[in-house]
């Protein structure tokens, strides 16, 4: 495996784009379901690059200083630390498919930010599955040390030829202390594929985490609810999601946070939209400390009649003066609001598309202008469903 | 520009408006005036096209029989409408909505700062806005969309005495009764000239700075009355609409139309 993985340096004049494209490994249908989940395949304004294809790494590399990108079988290979890391913030025994991924996985990324290093642009990692039929089944870890800062973007998709497969991802997140980890993972998968992300962060003093997460295609069945501990004080997590479940697909997230140290904060918010499928909308927020803060926000939108969408709020106070809330909200798009963009001109399905667009307008940064077109393409499937 | 004849409004199996009849030439301004609950907004809204409005009869607009058209091609046929009651739109910013409406050419921020809404530009439309504000809101967005045919529910309720003069400003350009700025003077005077407005108000305040060319009453569903905008206003004042109707009852019902 290790000689699929080139390590690229800015200094050494290589740029990764020669590697994706030139010659080409992945054939056009591939690159344009990267680019759909926020790859940039040439790589622009990134400060580092992973890509696994199935179970092979295609690409691992840094370019910016502090920054170390590999596999994760290779990390374990050079760090003999690491194994401390490894099935702490997600337990081997967590499920049937933490115990898969122990004996199967196949690499996943490793993603280590020196102390103090703030790394400039966002790096990019893309998992995926070319191969019909297959398992990919990838340990991540990342670990972002002392008062360093770093921005992640993970895509991962299935590509053309993929009808049916299961990805199994572990994904183990240490945001040191006063260190910041902002990360997006944008998800387009096939009808016919199970995925099962496991995720779990640990928070440490005045550490921040920022978690978004997209998926707006069909799969057969998400299901996942990561999980971030904060453990120091004045620690912080965030996590938005954007989910938009198409006729036949199946979507249980949630997201949980327990704050354990004092002064620690958290926001958990969930925009779900259903065109046909089943949504399941979790949160879960634990404060074990006094005077911790954190609330919760789950709001969905039916847009077709079949669709459904179950919100599952959970606060759980285990100590005094704990102050979390939650606001959760399901229901169809008010007819009043359409009626007034139509009184302005705009045709009920832009109306409708302008509407459904404010919804999910939650700020997160990197997501791929393909996206806005993706929500448009499946409020106008869901309207020639509904007609 | 406008024509209603034998207008009749279901709303949810209720009958509200009856055997309405209307005309409204360019240029004119009218006002309605009624009672609560007797169908003011309802004509307003039939006139917009919602669907929830079932009517029968007829409906001409500038000469085209809009009676079954859907809200959208009427507005971008040229009717605008002020709502009561306009609802958040969250996610949505008031600069977003207001280039989604625009006419072509339309000076938006200038617009925006005339009405005092130049800070309202990035916050979501309608949400949180106070009562003068939604009104205010209103009348950007009709400034900027240039309907010919203004439908204005209520311009100055919950208003205060210095925003009134702004928002009667607004409603002057909007009708083209104000000298427009020289900017585009010219192209917005001829277009301006010949539109149209049905403006509903309660005080009558509006009237201060408005000038109405024919006012209605509108009694239990009714067009009750048609005359000059201020005596009727007076007549309501003094003598309340019970009596304003009683004395018109005696009339034939052809009264209430006015021929175009
Ligand atoms: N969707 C609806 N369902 C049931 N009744 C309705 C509906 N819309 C309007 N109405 C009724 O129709 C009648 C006329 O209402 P409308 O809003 O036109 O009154 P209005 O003259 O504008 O009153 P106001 O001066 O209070 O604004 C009222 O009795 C109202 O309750
Ligand atoms: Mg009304």
């Amino acid at each position: 495996m290790r000689e699929n993985v080139q390590i690229l340096r800015r200094d050494q004049g290589v740029s990764f784009p020669a590697l994706l494209l030139d010659p080409p490994l992945m054939d056009a249908g591939d690159l344009d379901r990267m680019s759909s989940v926020g790859v940039d395949v040439q790589c622009r304004g990134r400060s580092g690059n992973f890509v696994q294809v199935d179970h092979r790494v295609l690409q691992a590399g840094a370019a910016e200083p502090g920054l170390e990108v590999m596999s994760t079988s290779e990390a374990l290979q050079a760090y003999d630390w690491l194994t401390e890391y490894r099935w702490r913030a997600v337990s081997a025994d967590k499920d049937e498919f933490t115990r898969y991924a122990r004996e199967h996985a196949r690499h996943g990324y490793f993603i280590r930010v020196l102390p103090g290093a703030r790394i400039n642009h966002p790096l990019q990692a893309c998992l995926y599955l070319g191969e019909d039929g297959l398992t990919q089944c990838v340990h991540n870890i990342v670990i972002v040390e002392e008062g360093a800062e770093l921005n992640i973007i993970t895509g991962c998709a299935s590509g053309p030829r993929v009808g049916s497969g299961a990805h199994i991802g572990v994904s183990e997140f240490y945001v040191r202390k006063g260190a910041k980890l902002n990360f997006t993972m944008i998800h387009s998968w096939a009808e016919d594929v199970e995925v099962r992300p496991r995720t779990g962060t640990f928070v440490d003093a005045g550490g921040t985490f920022i978690s978004n997460y997209v998926c707006t295609r069909p799969v057969r069945h998400l299901q996942m609810y990561p999980v971030s501990h904060l453990r120091g004080e004045g620690a912080v997590a965030r996590y938005q999601s954007i989910l938009v479940a198409p006729p036949g697909s199946r979507m249980d997230v949630g997201s949980r946070v327990v704050l354990e140290a004092p002064a620690t904060k958290s926001e958990i918010i969930a925009r779900t939209i259903t065109t046909g499928g089943e949504i399941i909308s979790r949160g879960h927020l634990v404060g074990r400390v006094p005077g911790v803060k954190a609330h919760l926000e789950c709001r969905g939108l039916l847009l077709a009649p079949e669709g459904l969408i179950h919100a599952v709020p959970e606060l759980e106070a285990q100590a005094e003066g704990v102050e979390m809330s939650h606001e959760a909200a399901v229901g169809k798009i008010a007819p009043e609001e359409i009626e007034y963009l139509m009184a302005r001109g705009l045709s009920a399905e832009a109306a409708v598309s302008t509407i459904v667009r404010g919804f999910l307008n939650v700020d997160i940064p990197g997501l791929p202008p393909a996206l806005r077109d993706e929500i448009d393409r499946a409020v106008a499937l869901s309207r020639e469903q509904g007609a | 520009m406008l024509t209603l004849e034998a207008f009749d409004v279901v709303v949810e199996d209720r009958q509200i408006l009856r055997n309405i009849h209307l005309s409204i030439k360019p240029g004119e301004t009218h006002v309605l005036f009624g009672p609560n609950g007797h169908g003011k907004s309802t004509l307003l809204n039939a006139l917009m096209g919602f669907p929830r409005y079932q009517v029968a009869g007829h409906c001409w607009f500038k000469g085209l029989d809009i009676t079954s058209l859907p809200v959208h091609e009427r507005a971008r046929a040229g009717i605008g409408l002020m709502f009561q009651r306009p609802p958040t739109i969250r996610g949505l910013t008031m600069r977003e909505i207001l280039k989604l409406c625009a006419a072509d050419g339309v000076p938006v921020e200038d617009l925006a700062a005339e009405l005092r809404l130049e800070t309202f530009l990035d916050r979501d439309v309608n949400d949180g806005f106070s009562g003068g504000e939604l009104k205010r809101a209103e009348l950007l967005q009709l400034l900027v969309q240039r309907p010919n045919l203004a439908l204005i529910d209520e311009p100055e309720s919950g208003v205060d005495l210095e925003n009134i003069g702004l928002i009667g400003r607004a409603i002057n350009e909007l009708l083209g009764r104000r000298e427009p700025r020289p900017a585009d003077a010219e192209c917005r005077l001829k277009q301006a000239q010949r539109n149209a407005g049905l403006i509903i108000t309660h005080t009558g305040h509006i009237l201060n700075y408005v000038e109405a060319d024919v006012g209605h009453v509108l009694y239990e569903g009714r067009l009750a009355c048609t005359g000059n905008p201020r005596e009727i206003l007076s007549f309501i004042q003094k003598n309340g609409y019970g009596e304003c109707v009683r004395c018109l009852n005696h009339q034939p019902e052809e009264r209430s139309r006015v021929d175009a």
